[in-house]
């Protein structure tokens, strides 16, 4: 195994480890805009895609990149669009925003 | 050089995603998060284009504006209610960006002939998890939007025959990476994950799709950690990492507050339990009293606390807004309304607080289901709307019911309850819930968004 390897698995150990923390507090108020939200993180993929499209090495390889990199960019613009509106409508009681100004003066 | 600030843009993008999924814990802050992350999403995709290995740019911006022309409707024009299949799309689409990334890295390899083994067991996995993901989504996607039928399809020894499928494409994998030149393992390898992805979704009932929606994103996130893998990219292990996890804690709460377990969800095909026969012939004693939409309005009019209980019927009868009214209604006359949200209300993990949230009930009117049971018992009226198995008290209380041990909401508690049905006939499940034929239950049938309006006018006259 090289060591490129090893250090790749120590990254993947600890990003898991802070997935599961961070993940286990977010609210069941909150689940489907975390699913929208990782999907369209998960639109990351579009850099690897982006690379295998513009490494002109074969017409096979760029017809897959530049499928790839469709599927991820859809991801990408309609997972943070989607997660922004479903994150808009949740609102706290309107009659609130007055202690809510009031701590916001405080800062 | 510029491959360090590649990375480093990597970096900071990496630390945005984290902290959006941090800001996600909190409701006030998620907004502004994902707002980060977004920018976060933007850097990467800068700092790519300045990738050695990319020559020409012209491909990669058809795809992209393609990709972007798909990706806006999807993301402003979807309903709500439609979410759980387009969640289901978007798994499909994330999962097919890898699984062909995967399969070009791969020719790419065969044609300048290095492909290392750890190479190789990366591609692989990617292109298995990758293409199992993508059928599996859009099998899912066809159940939840009702274009393929909802219900189990099931047939003998299916559990063997698909494990066997997956097994021999494992195999196939470990052929591929023993001598990677072998094309045609490659390809029997990805039809055979393809093959799989349907099977398993297959024998796979309506409701107990947040289970297994929550489950691919979970895979779809494992494939892009293979993509990581196999093309040294730590992002991609980040992020594939962080989906994955919160694919598979998703999918466990799921199973949890279903009942069931894993094991149980995917491989059971619960729809064709035969099971439930024996709790629904000994019937609970008793009969339904059936109230008015008049009496029920004086007795929420004159409450001071009324929990709303809203189940799938509601989604389905499109009468968030009616509830929403409602609970207007109530408030201004001074009582106190609560929506107890149990975890499978809707079709998806938080699916009923997102339909809620859009019909303008404000979050802290939202209550999980751990922190609402312990206020049933000081509820005056609770309304449960198009909601069965969830407060059905067998759960607590009859150890030969199927659902004995599911984590039910508490109804049963508060004072009374008034239930808003569409007819006498059992539920989703077919289970007698002897909630319905209690004492302090009263119920209200008709269609549930009528019968909402109704009680909003009469409480208004009230």
């Amino acid at each position: 195994m090289s060591a490129t390897t090893t250090i790749q698995l120590f990254v993947f150990m600890l990003a898991g480890f802070v997935g599961y923390q961070t993940i286990t507090k977010i609210p069941p108020l909150l689940h489907t805009p975390l699913m929208a939200a990782t999907n369209a993180i998960s639109g990351i993929s579009l850099v690897a895609s982006m690379v295998l499209a513009g490494s002109n090495q074969g017409v096979l390889a760029t017809a897959l990149g530049t499928v790839a990199v469709a599927s991820a960019m859809a991801n990408v613009v309609g997972g943070f669009l989607i997660v922004d509106r479903m994150l808009a409508m949740f609102k706290r009681q309107p009659t609130n925003t007055k202690e809510g100004a009031e701590g916001a003066a405080k800062q | 050089m510029t491959e360090t600030l590649i990375q480093l843009a990597y970096l900071v993008s990496a630390f945005l995603f984290i902290s959006a999924l941090r800001a996600l814990g909190k409701p006030d802050q998620a907004r502004r998060g994902m707002q980060f992350a977004a920018f976060g999403m933007a850097l990467a995709i800068v700092a790519t284009l300045f990738h050695a290995r990319i020559v020409s740019y012209e491909w990669i911006l058809v795809g992209a504006a393609v990709g972007a022309l798909a990706g806006y409707p999807l993301g402003r024009w979807v309903p709500m209610t439609a979410m759980p299949e387009r969640i289901a799309l978007s798994h499909a689409f994330g999962a097919l960006a890898a699984t062909l990334v995967g399969i070009g890295e791969y020719s790419n390899g065969l044609s300048t002939g290095e492909i290392g083994s750890g190479h190789m067991v990366a591609l692989g996995f990617e292109v298995l998890l990758g293409a199992l993901t993508v059928t599996g989504s859009l099998m899912a996607f066809g159940k939840l939007s009702e274009v393929l039928p909802g219900r189990p399809i099931t047939f003998p020894l299916q559990n063997v025959f698909n494990l066997t499928l997956l097994a021999v494409a494992v195999l196939a994998l470990v052929v591929l990476v023993i001598e990677p030149t072998l094309l045609w393992v490659g390809v029997a390898m990805l039809v055979l994950s393809l093959a799989v992805g349907v099977l398993l979704v297959l024998p796979i009932g309506g409701a107990d799709m947040p289970v297994v929606v929550s489950l691919l994103n979970s895979y779809a996130g494992l494939a892009a950690v293979a993509t990581g893998f196999a093309i040294d990219n730590n992002i991609l292990i980040i992020v594939g990492a962080l989906d994955g996890f919160s694919g598979f804690i998703l999918s466990v709460a799921m199973s949890k507050a279903m009942n069931r377990s894993f094991s149980n969800v995917l491989f059971g095909a619960f729809g064709a339990q035969p099971a439930q026969a024996a709790g629904a012939a000994a019937g609970p004693a008793g009969e339904m009293s059936a109230i008015s939409a008049e009496d029920t309005a004086l007795r929420m009019a004159y409450a001071e606390r009324v929990i709303i209980v809203p189940g799938y019927g509601l989604a389905v009868a499109q009468a968030q807004h009616a509830a929403k009214e409602l609970a207007d209604m109530i408030e201004k006359r001074g009582g106190d309304v609560r929506f107890a949200i149990h975890p499978v209300a809707g079709r998806m993990p938080g699916h009923m607080n997102v339909l809620l949230a859009e019909a303008g009930v404000s979050y802290d009117k939202l209550v999980d289901m751990e922190d609402v049971n312990p206020k049933f018992p000081e509820t005056d009226v609770s309304l449960v709307i198009g909601a069965n198995d969830v407060i059905n008290p067998a759960a607590r209380t009859n150890p030969g019911s199927p659902i004995y041990g599911m984590p039910i909401l508490n109804v049963s508690d508060s004072k009374s309850v008034v239930v808003l049905k569409r007819g006498r006939g059992t539920g989703f499940s077919g289970l007698e819930n002897e909630l319905f034929f209690d004492e302090k239950t009263s119920m209200l049938f008709g269609d549930a968004k009528q019968s909402l309006i109704d009680l909003g006018l009469e409480i208004k006259n009230a």
